[in-house]
């Protein structure tokens, strides 16, 4: 049977790798994005690749107003949402949200404001089929604040607190909740960083995220070596915490 | 830090990875002086600059006609990538080199070739078109009929005419994805030599030589031949792989350890002339089930020196390298022998009518002075050295081995490519 599967936020770098990866099964995608040339040339792409069929709606998950309407479109399209994923994101500049309120908010309101919005609206869904995987794409940068990007960190953070909830709740619907949590992935979105070792490359992360959907996981830390890492980082007393320049 | 697949030499750099048009115009106008980048496989500087734009990002397909084998495609787009959607279709890369990571883009600049250029010629004649991003930002459709000297100087241009962006590639029916394989053993160069005029009608051909054999058994070799079986399917492969995991030290690859594993080599096969029903991923690509395999050379790294000669030098110029190679003990793992037809309109593509040998010289102080005596017997023989594996070769040597290289400038000044688009290699072969 072929999938269906929905993406938010489909342009990203890894969203475009796991997309390719399910066309190349012959599932059907339901592509949701903001630039309307990107998502048509992926549209097209997936199509070689394999996909049954590619359904593209352009949107800006910004405005929090249209998601009722997305939803809905999205429902009557595929029937049944195999996996939803959402990848959608921004990474502000720390030095700039700092000073600058309206910038701070306005991260909040695209990483984390319209994730829980669509995902208040999926579950309905969800809880309508009693099956599926809801795959959230957050960040390592959630698990704990530090000076050099809290305020992207605090926004992923809110997501993943959801999430456990969330997953506590469709539990009982037979539904799974998967929180996806990337190290430093080789995207545009990070273009202007100098990348070493620990950096990976988003097909690399989107065949985590395969199989982490596949096995059913909860939580799944791409590349694997991150959980290691938090989990030392996590573990620092907040007084040492605090006087660390990370 | 970034090399080419060499790892020799390693430069700090700056690269841009743009993902739609105006990205592009946008990376162009940032940058002074870059050079195009796909999967880095380019053994030399050819693909290196302080700045260079990525194509990893513009690596969408465009159209597949399934029907009559027509692939449109962007530039970053894999060849491993397109194997994977055209394989299971019945259609295969009508040329392509000995690994399949390379991108679209990559096999146009470097108008790669393969084991059947004796019959079917370079990656190039069978792009229908491409289109390019030039160094102001305009995009160029060009083709055999549109632009023909755009299109000419950039396949095998090494990325100095402009950006490829996108191309059309006319696909190769086959019959299965299995390839009937013959290995033949052959002593000697001569008797390899006389292999290849045996076999000219064989779709695919290559030998691989024993570069530390000397004396008698100079040129030692195990001849391939390969035809596309009627039978098999069109599966693809396992994507299984090993991995070298660390650079290696280099006194790993010694003249005992490689003579040793030569001779393991060459003496694996038993019979004198041995047929096998291979998939076409060993039969092509050997070497890309070792991820990493340059690792294997060491902290310094490597490079490879491929050559060709024109069929009136054939044996004698070919023994004359060789000898040399085999004297100075630095040859490394089994080279590779491939005979090649004619030479295309292009003006910097690599093969002419002739033999061509490659093979892989771990980086050391002396090597230079070796590299630079092939090269003047190269040039002697009015042969020439491939740019794709170069990064030593000298300004007056190039314009020795490629007489059309003015009309390549004047072609690069004549599109502005000049002002833009610039790499280590194009700055010291005077481009």
């Amino acid at each position: 049977m072929s999938k269906n599967i929905l993406i938010i936020g489909a342009t990203s770098a890894i969203a475009t790798a796991v997309a390719r990866q399910y066309a190349a099964q012959g599932a059907t995608l339901y592509l949701v994005a903001r630039n309307e040339e990107k998502v048509q040339v992926l549209s097209n792409d997936l199509r070689i690749r394999g996909a049954k069929d590619v359904i593209s709606k352009i949107a800006d998950v910004d405005f929090l107003d249209q998601h009722e309407a997305i939803v809905k479109n999205i429902c009557v399209e595929l029937k049944q949402i195999d996996i939803a994923l959402i990848a959608h994101g921004v990474l502000p500049d720390q030095k700039q949200v700092e000073n600058d309120v309206g910038a701070t908010l306005k991260s909040f309101n695209t990483n984390a404001l319209s994730t829980i919005s669509l995902l208040t609206l999926l579950a309905h869904q969800f809880v309508r089929q009693q099956q599926g995987v809801i795959a959230v794409i957050t960040s390592v940068a959630g698990d704990r604040g530090r000076q050099s990007n809290y305020v992207y960190g605090a926004s992923k953070s809110m997501v993943s607190t959801f999430l456990q909830g969330l997953r506590n709740r469709l539990f009982f619907h037979h539904v799974k909740v998967l929180d996806i949590k990337p190290g430093f992935v080789d995207t545009p979105m990070v273009a202007h960083l100098k990348k070493s070792a620990l950096w990976a490359q988003p097909e690399k992360v989107a065949k985590d995220i395969l199989y982490a959907i596949d096995k059913k996981k909860d939580i799944l830390y791409t590349p694997f070596f991150w959980r290691y890492i938090m989990l030392i980082i996590k573990n620092i007393p907040e007084c040492l915490f605090k006087q660390l320049k990370l | 830090m970034v090399s080419g697949w060499g790892r020799y030499p390693f430069i700090e750099a700056t690269m841009l990875n743009p993902a739609s048009l105006d990205e592009f115009r946008q990376a162009l106008s940032r940058q002074k002086h870059c050079i195009a980048r796909g999967l880095g496989r380019s053994y030399g500087d050819s693909a290196l600059a302080n700045e260079m734009i990525s194509l990893r990002r513009m690596d969408h397909f465009i159209a597949f006609d399934a029907k009559n084998g027509i692939l449109s495609c962007e530039a970053g787009v894999s060849l491993s990538d397109i194997l994977k959607v055209i394989v299971p279709q019945g259609w295969f890369l009508p040329v392509t080199p000995g690994t399949k990571y390379v991108t679209f883009g990559g096999a146009v600049a470097s108008d790669v070739h393969g084991k059947n250029h004796h019959i079917e010629g370079c990656f190039s004649e069978f792009v229908q078109s491409l289109t390019l991003m030039l160094s102001d930002g305009s995009l160029c459709e060009c083709s055999r009929d549109n632009n023909p000297a755009l299109f000419h100087a950039t396949c095998g241009g090494m990325g100095l005419t402009g950006l490829i962006l996108r191309g059309t590639l006319v696909l190769k029916k086959m019959s299965s994805a299995y390839i009937h394989q013959v290995m033949i053993k052959a002593d000697n160069l001569d008797a390899v030599f006389s292999l290849f005029e045996q076999n000219a009608a064989s779709t695919y051909s290559v030998a691989w030589i024993d570069c530390l054999a000397k004396g008698k058994t100079l040129g030692r070799s195990l001849f391939m031949l390969g035809e596309h079986s009627q039978e098999g399917g069109y599966l693809l492969p396992p994507e299984k792989h090993l991995t070298v995991p660390l650079v290696m030290p280099a006194t790993l690859l010694n003249s005992y350890s490689i003579a040793a594993f030569n001779a393991l080599y060459f003496h694996r096969q038993r019979q004198k002339e041995q047929h096998r029903f291979v998939h076409y991923h060993p039969f092509f690509y050997p070497l890309d089930s070792l991820l990493h395999w340059n690792r294997l050379y060491g902290k310094k790294g490597f490079t490879q020196y491929q050559c060709v000669l024109p069929k009136a030098a054939g044996l004698l110029g070919m023994k004359e390298i060789l000898k040399k190679i085999t004297l100075s003990r630095r040859g490394s793992f089994l080279s590779v022998l491939k005979s090649c037809g004619p030479h295309n309109q292009n003006h910097l593509s690599f093969p002419i009518e002739g033999y061509s040998l490659a093979l892989d010289f771990k980086i050391e102080p002396e090597l230079f002075d070796l590299l630079n005596e092939l090269d003047s017997i190269v040039a002697e023989y009015q042969g020439r050295v491939y740019l794709t594996k170069d990064v030593r070769l000298s300004e007056a040597m190039f314009k020795r081995m490629y007489p059309r290289w003015e009309e390549f400038l004047a072609i690069r000044i004549r599109y502005g490519a000049d002002q833009k688009f610039h790499s280590y290699q194009s700055d010291r072969l005077g481009l």
